[in-house]
């Protein structure tokens, strides 16, 4: 990169986050790199379950997932590749009377926050989705859920920011933050720096070590989230379902395959990624399924993956502009991110272009901690 | 961890049992793994019961009666009909068996578990009656049943004439055998395979038998592709190729036949390593990722040895040495047996080992994918039949800038599927590195659990919701 010709913006992380903000500024003229030491959408935004829940989101977030589900079932209008989004309707299942008081206070909370969820009985349930268990005692419902398969997630993007002239710079692990002639210099393992006048840092778990580049401590919790997909096998379900204390998310894609998750987890952490499946939580996990969808006893389980997600500590998301430190950024850290990332990555880039967003940020001012001992977090 | 034992073997084909046994020998307490209900591995797969073989037996059938008896002498304990289906650093090995889901521990594992075939794939290959060579050999082995009563035999390899030789005995016509190799590169093997004289001479028997029952031998030649033909018969086009395997302008023949049996060599299937996340190297003339290991078979992770073909293909005689050489260094490394014992025993096991491996070595060079042929693979050849991904939909992904084979699976599904990329992932990478202008792709296809489809009713069992224990509830 030529010194005289810095940058507009430069985005490291090349996640469905820091992707969105990178489309949307090139979209409005500016010129953008969007950094990754791996290749585009290869940890969470590309291995995540792609469940579009609103069971499941954090109560505060549900109006900004409502906008990130439309975005995605829009997505051949706007991001122009159909990323396998589909609508479908949603369940949280309770089999309890203690489940029973836990669906009961979360669909009420998150209706208040304007998700249509309503309380149906067994019959009603399984007149929508005559695979579940008739032996539930109650269920929560709503019509707007559905899921993306994520693992297409990289391709859209990329072909979208091509097509903006964006630059994408894979396999290029950033090192390092300097400050030089009033721009962001990042420095790149194997590489040259690049100049930017602006900085966003969209490092999913790694949004800890990255803030510390700037010499701030904000301590990032990493979830090794465990997923079961079993071999294509013949429609059993038609909705996506969960059960009340939010440790199943279960739906089965076009091609047959059933996708297994709830937040169930394995052995890693930021530094090796995904290390380990433990056994005990595989089996948890299934059983748990097999229950919601008994039909599921008639597969085979054909692979488990390990995928790292970010919690910060009051765990609602870091978005805004990094306090101390001129035109830099962060977006990050979102429970059920993956739905809500095309409309966070939009009020970013407002914020950024100068625009007032439709609905308020994350400031991480919250977040960071004043102890000057910058040992990181595990 | 507790262990449940001091050393874990997966794998009962030679280079496992061997290495179980010579653990045993030296005290060690060791159980052995394998899927398969018996000891014997490919090679030496046990016929099972209820099966009658006729005629005489093959010398491989000694060995490996021989290996059963001995190793059921020892004192191994043998968990066969039981899976390994995942494994964790330290070591705990996951089990499937016949009482359900199991586990050992144990500080040192060696991972015996053998190859894997490939086909270079072509329009047609994954008809119904279109098999893999060792598909066929496996059939023809331990069911003793025959692929169709016609079949064309086609690849690379000694197992061309192998199946060609098997099919004839066991009854079946062989319409053809088609062969990548020139006779040229088959004499030039000749000098490793000195080293061998009791299978060279069994080689020569086989082609000179085949030769005079009239089945057609074609040397430097290849399917091109494969139709369905009239009742329920396959149609194979068959050309020649050059010496790096592509295709090249000469008369095309049609072959009428039930069944074809195919297969481009095999390769170390790495699985288990790479669900470890051990270290490998690519191998540019195998294009496949083989675990490195040192010269006692130890890879880069502590406690963990690879032998036998999944180290790399050298052939069963090869395998059962260098079992015994890995049983050897773990004895010693557990301090079962003297300095000069173990030097003097090593020493006698590794010049066996040479003269197995060069034998073994030439054989796998001759069945080695070629680069000419994997380019030459037809735009809509599917290269991943568990997800039906062709060749232009991998070079498709390359195009939108995918630049590992991983990435290249997540933007097509190839290798997604019950497979797991045992099949198509080597072909795929080689493709992707070849697109990229690259002679090695640049990472392996990351290793996941299950290390095969697990049935998940047997696994998640019949539960009592009120019994299940559940982690605590996610934030409001
Ligand atoms: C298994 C799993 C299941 C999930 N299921 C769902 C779901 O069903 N629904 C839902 O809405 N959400 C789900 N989530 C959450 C969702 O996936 C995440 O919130 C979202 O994808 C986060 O996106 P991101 O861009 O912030 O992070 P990431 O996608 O992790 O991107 C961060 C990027 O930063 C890069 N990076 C790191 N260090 C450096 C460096 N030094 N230099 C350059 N680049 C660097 C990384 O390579 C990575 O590409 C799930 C998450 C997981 C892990
Ligand atoms: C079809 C075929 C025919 C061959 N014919 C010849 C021949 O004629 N002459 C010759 O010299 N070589 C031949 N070879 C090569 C020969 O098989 C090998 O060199 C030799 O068998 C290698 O021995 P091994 O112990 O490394 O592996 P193998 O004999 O392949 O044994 C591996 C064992 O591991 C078990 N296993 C693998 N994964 C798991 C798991 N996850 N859980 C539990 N168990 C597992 C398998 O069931 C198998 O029994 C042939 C190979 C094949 C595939």
């Amino acid at each position: 990169m030529s010194k005289s010709l810095p940058l507009d913006a430069a985005i490291i992380g090349a996640g469905a986050m820091g992707a969105t903000v990178a489309l949307h500024l090139a979209r409005s003229g500016m010129r953008v790199a969007l950094i990754d030491r791996g290749e585009i959408c290869r940890e969470a935004s590309g291995v995540n379950a792609g469940t579009l829940t609103l069971h499941m989101t954090r109560a505060a977030l549900v109006p900004y997932a409502m906008k990130g589900r439309e975005l995605w079932l829009n997505a051949p209008n706007w991001l122009g590749m159909d990323v396998g989004a589909r609508s479908a309707p949603g369940f949280s299942l309770a089999f309890t009377r203690e489940e029973l008081e836990m669906v009961e206070k979360r669909a009420e909370a998150r209706a208040a926050m304007g998700a249509p969820i309503e309380l149906v009985t067994p019959k009603r349930a399984c007149e929508i989705d005559p695979g579940l268990n008739p032996s539930m005692i109650a269920a929560a419902f709503c019509e707007l859920d559905g899921h993306v398969t994520a693992y297409m997630t990289g391709r859209a993007y990329r072909r979208a920011l091509l097509a903006t002239g964006a630059m994408i710079m894979e396999n290029s692990p950033v090192t390092a933050l300097d400050r030089e002639d009033g721009l962001h210099v990042i420095r790149i393992d194997g590489g040259a720096p690049v100049r930017a006048k602006r900085l966003v840092l969209a490092g999913g778990v790694w949004l800890e070590p990255m803030l510390a580049w700037l010499g701030l401590k904000v301590p990032v919790k990493t979830l090794i989230n465990q997923l079961v997909v079993t071999e294509r096998m013949r429609p059993v379900m038609r909705s996506v379902v969960g059960i009340a204390n939010g440790l199943l998310s279960l739906k089965q894609f076009e091609n047959g395959t059933v996708l297994i998750g709830g937040g169930w987890q394995g052995n890693g952490d930021r530094v090796r990624g995904g290390v380990e499946t433990i056994p005990k939580n595989l089996i948890g996990n299934i059983q748990l399924a097999r229950h919601a969808i008994p039909a599921l006893g008639e597969t085979r389980v054909n692979r488990v993956w390990l995928g790292l997600e970010s919690e910060t500590a009051d765990a609602l998301p870091m978005i805004g502009e990094i306090p101390g430190h001129e035109e830099a950024y962060v977006i990050g850290c979102v429970h059920s991110g993956y739905t809500s990332a095309p409309y966070m990555g939009r009020l970013l880039a407002d914020r950024i272009l100068g625009r007032e967003p439709e609905m308020p940020l994350f400031g991480p001012a919250r977040l960071i901690q004043k102890d000057k001992n910058m040992e990181l977090s595990a | 961890m507790a262990a449940t034992c001091d050393v874990i073997v997966v794998g009962a084909g030679p280079a496992g049992a061997e290495a179980a046994m010579e653990c045993a020998r030296h005290g060690l307490d060791v159980v052995l793994i394998d899927e398969a209900p018996d000891a014997g591995g490919q090679v030496y797969r046990a016929t099972p019961k209820g099966f009658r073989t006729q005629g005489p037996r093959e010398p491989e059938a000694e060995i490996g009666d021989d290996l059963r008896k001995r190793l059921a002498d020892s004192s191994v304990r043998c968990r066969f009909d039981t899976l390994l289906w995942s494994i964790a650093p330290g070591y705990r090995a996951d089990l499937l068996g016949p009482d359900g889901p199991s586990s050992e521990e144990a500080p040192i594992v060696v991972i015996a578990n053998g190859a894997r075939e490939r086909v270079v794939p072509f329009p047609g290959w994954t008809l119904p009656g279109v098999i893999g060579l060792a598909g066929a050999t496996v059939m023809l082995k331990s069911q003793k049943v025959l692929p169709g009563r016609q079949t064309l035999v086609a690849g690379a390899g000694p197992l061309l004439l192998a199946v060609a030789t098997t099919l004839r005995k066991a009854g079946g016509e062989v319409a053809g055998v088609i062969d990548l190799a020139s006779r040229r590169e088959w004499l030039a093997t000749v000098p490793a395979t000195i080293s061998r004289p009791d299978l060279l001479a069994r080689g020569i028997g086989w082609t000179s038998r085949l030769t005079l029952a009239g089945v057609p031998m074609r040397y430097r030649q290849a399917i091109r592709r494969i139709e369905q033909a009239e009742a329920g018969k396959l149609r194979a086009f068959v050309g020649p190729v050059y010496a790096t395997g592509a295709p090249v302008a000469g008369t095309v023949r049609e072959f009428v036949v039930d069944a074809v049996a195919v297969g481009n060599g095999l390769a170390p299937a790495s699985e288990v390593t790479r669900l470890l996340r051990a270290e490998h190297v690519y191998d540019t003339v195998q294009k496949a990722w083989v675990p490195q290991l040192d010269e006692d078979f130890r890879t880069s992770l502590p406690g963990l040895f690879v032998v036998g073909d999944g180290a790399g293909i050298s052939g069963a005689a090869a395998a059962a040495i260098d079992g015994r050489r890995v049983g050897l260094s773990i004895a010693f490394d557990a301090d079962r047996l003297s300095a000069d014992n173990y030097r003097a025993q090593k020493r006698t096991l590794s010049t066996g080992a040479k003269k197995a491996r060069r034998f073994g070595q030439a054989m796998a060079r001759l069945m080695a994918p070629r680069s000419g042929q994997i380019a030459a693979i037809a735009a809509d050849a599917v290269v991943c039949r568990c997800e039906d991904v062709t060749r232009a939909e991998l070079d498709a992904a390359v195009a939108d800038g995918a630049t590992s084979p991983n990435q290249v699976k997540a933007w097509t599904r190839c290798g997604m599927g019950p497979c797991q990329g045992r099949t198509c992932g080597d072909i795929a990478s080689a493709l992707a590195a070849a697109a990229l202008g690259q002679e090695a792709p640049p990472a392996p296809m990351t290793g996941r659990s299950p290390l095969r489809p697990l049935p998940l009713g047997v696994l998640a069992g019949d539960i009592d919701y009120d019994d299940l224990e559940l982690p605590p509830p996610a934030p409001l």
